[in-house]
């Protein structure tokens, strides 16, 4: 297989335009001929629905939440990247460009990026312009902040509440379509396959989370905004219902699935607490502008942090980066915890943990400062903890927060399997091996609103897709597959509970396939994972039935997809011999311990091919062209 | 710690529901309220029994997700929290908490704590947003927000729809949740062209759901986790008398709010009836 990414030729500058001109449209009066279904309403979801409706098209969209606002967008805190370059600071769309490539340590598309960095505009208007709050200045005009160590200030927020207002923005924009009889919505339904027919995308199969019916629905085109997979990790900043469910039956349907193993570890998270936990919470990078990590120079030292004196405190970060300091970027704070912890010098009960700590800041700029710059984080912990960061230390350690890795698509955000198409989070797309912060907001947005409205508009245009009814055998086939999966796993009555799977499920996957990854633990994890699905499908409970409300089921079925989903994640960690963004090798380092590419073989996009569980994933290789920004090793000595 | 957790179980709208007893021991004063009841969830399929239902998502109060009574209070005891961030050391051992849905009749039980909120979205169908359709934004520096009425706001909007304000009100009143959107929309200069039918149709719709009147008690305010003043409702007022004087031949006798989307059914209103 051959993949064709369809990257308009040309210079980047004019590519996207050149695209849309090259667009087939859809004519006005056909366009509520036509059906269009949309899974997930987050950020790209929502956007998208309510964009289509806008149009003309007839939409239908679903979400496994009670409400289309719920969707985990809602969680992002810190902002939303534009280059606006209000600040008059030397921004640009080419330095946006040029930081997120980068930022990604070179393995993204360059096109797709240039194409993001130039619709970050509009998407500050459209959102202006439904009433977002943002922060202002005093003037009126809007305000912005430097975030994740940009050098300009391009980051809109709204408080720390971002992602919030910006869902509720699409979500308000989708109920309005809703209101105008062209969306219609489908709360707290889930989708457990896709229908293919003649090798097009036509319909999914859902089931309805309150009354258990398992229903299909057709249409001419179907978009996934699903979210990522991060939960696979079981403890992660992912709400609880985040799931891989979506993409990876769609996966197993025909579309490849690229760069599993690119996950993105948050460095400062509040510490698990306990067996019982259930996720972590993320804190606010800015706290490592002033607050020092450290751990105890000796191992097992059980002494409280205040009876510890300087001189056996071990400022790691510090100690190993002069120059950066506790300001290193996220992969390489986040390892260097695991570390430490490793060699039993972890703090707290678990011992997976790190001080950071404000001591030092509050004697130099007082507690006032302090508590202006970051008050409501001190609350939050307080809140969590129980403790008081302005005394003792606050306790952080890293946690899974992002997966850049999902469904390939090409630069019209569509699957190997025509007429399906990927946004936000779920795809590949734009961040290459590493985020950057306050980007996903914006892709997510940029896909839904400003993309994907064209391009299956020009899909519609050229495919001439034959009419299809409920009993065509492709139909019938997948949804006999979902009744007979449901139906198994309510029919082994095992005697573990499906979290219990989940939990140890995620510690193998965050013990060998987390922070830093080695050959052997690779191997390692693919077996123990192999026998961890096999006792599932012998030994899981799931009880109650099919045909009423069921949470227990809803998570049976989203694990037993997050058990192939891990697999295929090691497996291609383990193809990947490099280092690059959160992607850590430990065979594949620098002298100084860090990250160590290689550009010569691993230039490309690993997209992976379905051949049936037990059988060995087929690669294809989507080579990566840097004609604009040439790749360079990071170094933060 | 041990808690004594009565805890109201239903199987579905139609069936009767009661209160079950349980005792859970191994509390750690760390978890939350939520994990509290999957350590007890994983009792109950141990023994083989139904696990209770409870809705959940983001457990960073954020979603809006979550949510019941703890002894009579919407969302437990501690101020501005939701239960997913309710910590047990706000408990004492040995303690009984009573656990139930919320209750109004324009909520819906599905399943134990599980209520239906579709209510609210229809609501913020019915007229909450600013009707901008892709593509047609000035620039964003073209419409300028004083800082103060930016904040203001922002106070609105932080509302997570998670419906205590119903739950706690002892009208089941939805002039919380509905004030917050129309006071966030009304503030800003991009809000004002539909100031007037926005809130028109948002108070028709709300009344049309079987949400109780506002009488002026305060409850929702008690219990909001995200802190909504009781000034947005005195906004939805204003806004609602001063459109429904303004646009009265118009629109406000030709509304016919939807009720149920789901069957397809209309239910025809009054308008000016409630409120």
């Amino acid at each position: 297989m051959q993949l064709d990414a369809r990257i308009p030729s040309g210079p980047i500058e004019a590519a996207w335009d050149k695209a849309r001109f090259n667009m087939k449209l859809v004519n006005p009066a056909n366009k509520r001929k036509h059906s269009i279904i949309v899974v997930g309403s987050g950020l790209a979801g929502a956007s998208a629905a309510a964009t289509l409706g806008e149009l003309g098209y007839r939409v239908s969209c679903f979400c496994f939440q009670d409400s289309p606002r719920r969707a985990h967008s809602i969680a992002a805190q810190g902002g939303i990247n534009a280059a606006k370059n209000y600040q008059n600071d030397g921004d640009s769309i080419y330095r946006l460009f040029y930081d997120t490539v980068k930022g990604g340590d070179f393995r993204s598309r360059e096109a797709n990026v240039y194409r993001l960095a130039q619709i970050s505009v509009n998407i500050i208007d459209q959102c202006v312009a439904q009433g977002v709050p943002f922060a202002r200045e005093y003037g009126g005009t809007l305000t912005n902040r430097s975030f994740g160590g940009a050098q300009v200030s391009r980051t809109f927020y709204a408080r720390g509440q971002t992602g919030q207002q910006l869902l509720l923005g699409a979500y308000q924009a989708l109920e309005r379509q809703v209101q105008a009889g062209t969306v219609t919505m489908y709360p707290r339904t889930e989708m457990l396959d896709l229908i293919v027919i003649d090798d097009h995308a036509r319909g999914i199969v859902t089931r309805n989370l309150v009354t258990g019916e398992i229903d299909t629905h057709l249409a001419d085109a179907v978009i996934l905004g699903t979210g990522g997979y991060g939960n696979v990790y079981y403890l992660s900043t992912n709400a609880k219902g985040s799931n891989v469910t979506a993409i990876w039956r769609a996966h197993k349907k025909g579309a490849l699935f690229a760069n599993p193993c690119f996950t993105q570890i948050h460095p400062t998270c509040i510490p698990v607490s306990g067996d019982y936990q259930s996720k972590l919470t993320l804190m606010s990078e800015s706290l490592r502008n002033d607050g020092r990590i450290w751990v105890p120079r000796k191992k097992g030292d059980k002494r409280a942090p205040d009876e510890i004196p300087e001189e056996d405190r071990d400022y790691y970060l510090e100690r190993r980066y002069p120059s950066f300091g506790n300001l290193v970027p996220r992969d390489v704070a986040s390892r260097n915890a695991k570390y430490v912890c490793d060699e039993g010098r972890g703090v707290g009960e678990t011992g997976l943990g790190v001080y950071l700590d404000f001591a030092d800041a509050i004697q130099r700029l007082g507690r006032k400062a302090i508590e202006d710059r970051y008050g409501n984080l001190f609350e939050m912990y307080q809140r969590i903890t129980d403790e008081d960061p302005y005394k003792v230390p606050m306790r952080i350690y890293p946690a899974i927060h992002y997966t850049m890795g999902g469904l390939w698509v090409d630069y019209y955000l569509m699957s190997t399997i025509p007429g399906l198409f990927v946004v936000g989070e779920a795809n590949f797309s734009d961040h290459g091996a590493n985020r950057l912060g306050a980007s996903a907001l914006m892709q997510g947005l940029s896909d839904g609103y400003f993309i994907v409205p064209y391009t299956v508009g020009d899909y519609l245009a050229t495919n001439k897709l034959e009419r299809v009814d409920e009993s065509h055998f492709e139909i019938r086939n997948a949804v006999a597959c979902v009744e007979q999966t449901v139906q198994k796993l309510l029919s082994i009555k095992g005697r573990r509970t499906v979290d219990s799977f989940h939990r140890e499920l995620g510690k193998i996957v965050w013990e060998y396939c987390g922070m830093s990854r080695t050959a052997q633990g690779l191997e390692n994890a693919i077996q123990q994972i192999r026998q961890l699905r096999d006792e599932y499908w012998q030994n899981v409970n799931v009880p109650g039935s099919g045909e009423d409300f069921n949470q227990s089921l809803e998570k049976a079925g989203r694990v037993a997809d997050f058990f192939e989903l891990a697999e295929l994640m090691c497996i291609d960690a383990l193809e990947r011999n490099e280092s690059c963004g959160g992607h850590f090798r430990e065979e594949y380092q620098t002298a100084e311990g860090e990250a160590q590419r290689d550009d010569d073989n691993y230039s490309y996009v690993a997209a992976w091919g379905y051949r049936g569980y037990g059988n060995p994933p087929d690669l294809v290789k989507e080579p990566l062209d840097f004609e604009y920004v040439h790749p360079a090793q990071r170094s933060y000595k | 710690m041990r808690l004594t957790l009565k805890i109201w179980r239903q199987q579905t709208r139609s069936a009767s529901g009661k209160f079950v007893t349980y005792s859970v021991d191994n509390v750690n004063s760390d978890m939350s309220m939520l994990e509290c009841l999957d350590v007890l969830n994983e009792q109950l399929i141990e023994n083989g029994d139904d696990p209770v239902a409870f809705e959940h998502d983001c457990r960073e109060g954020i979603c809006g997700s979550c949510g019941f009574m703890i002894n009579g209070i919407a969302h437990g005891p501690l101020p501005a929290t939701t239960v997913c961030q309710l910590t047990m050391r706000h408990f004492r051992d040995g303690q009984e908490l009573v656990l139930e849905p919320w209750r109004a009749k324009a909520f819906p039980l599905i399943k134990d704590l599980v209520v239906d909120r579709r209510s609210f979205d229809r609501i913020i169908a019915a007229g909450g947003y600013i009707s901008v359709s892709t593509g047609s934004a000035p620039d964003g520096n073209a419409i300028l927000v004083p800082k103060e009425s930016a904040d203001r706001a922002m106070d609105a909007a932080a509302c997570i729809g998670c419906g205590a304000c119903v739950a706690a009100c002892p009208n089941a009143s939805a002039a919380l949740f509905t004030g917050a959107k129309i006071a966030h929309l009304g503030i800003l200069p991009q809000g004002k062209p539909e100031r007037d039918i926005r809130a028109i149709r948002m108070v028709t719709q709300m009344n049309a759901e079987g949400f109780g009147g506002c009488t002026n008690i305060g409850e929702c305010i008690g219990v909001c986790p995200k802190e909504i003043p009781l000034e947005v409702i005195a906004a939805m007022n204003r806004d609602y008398f001063r459109g429904s004087w303004r646009e009265r031949d118009n629109v406000v006798t030709t509304l016919r709010p939807f009720t149920e989307w789901s069957t397809g059914s209309k239910l025809k209103v009054d308008p000016h009836s409630g409120n």
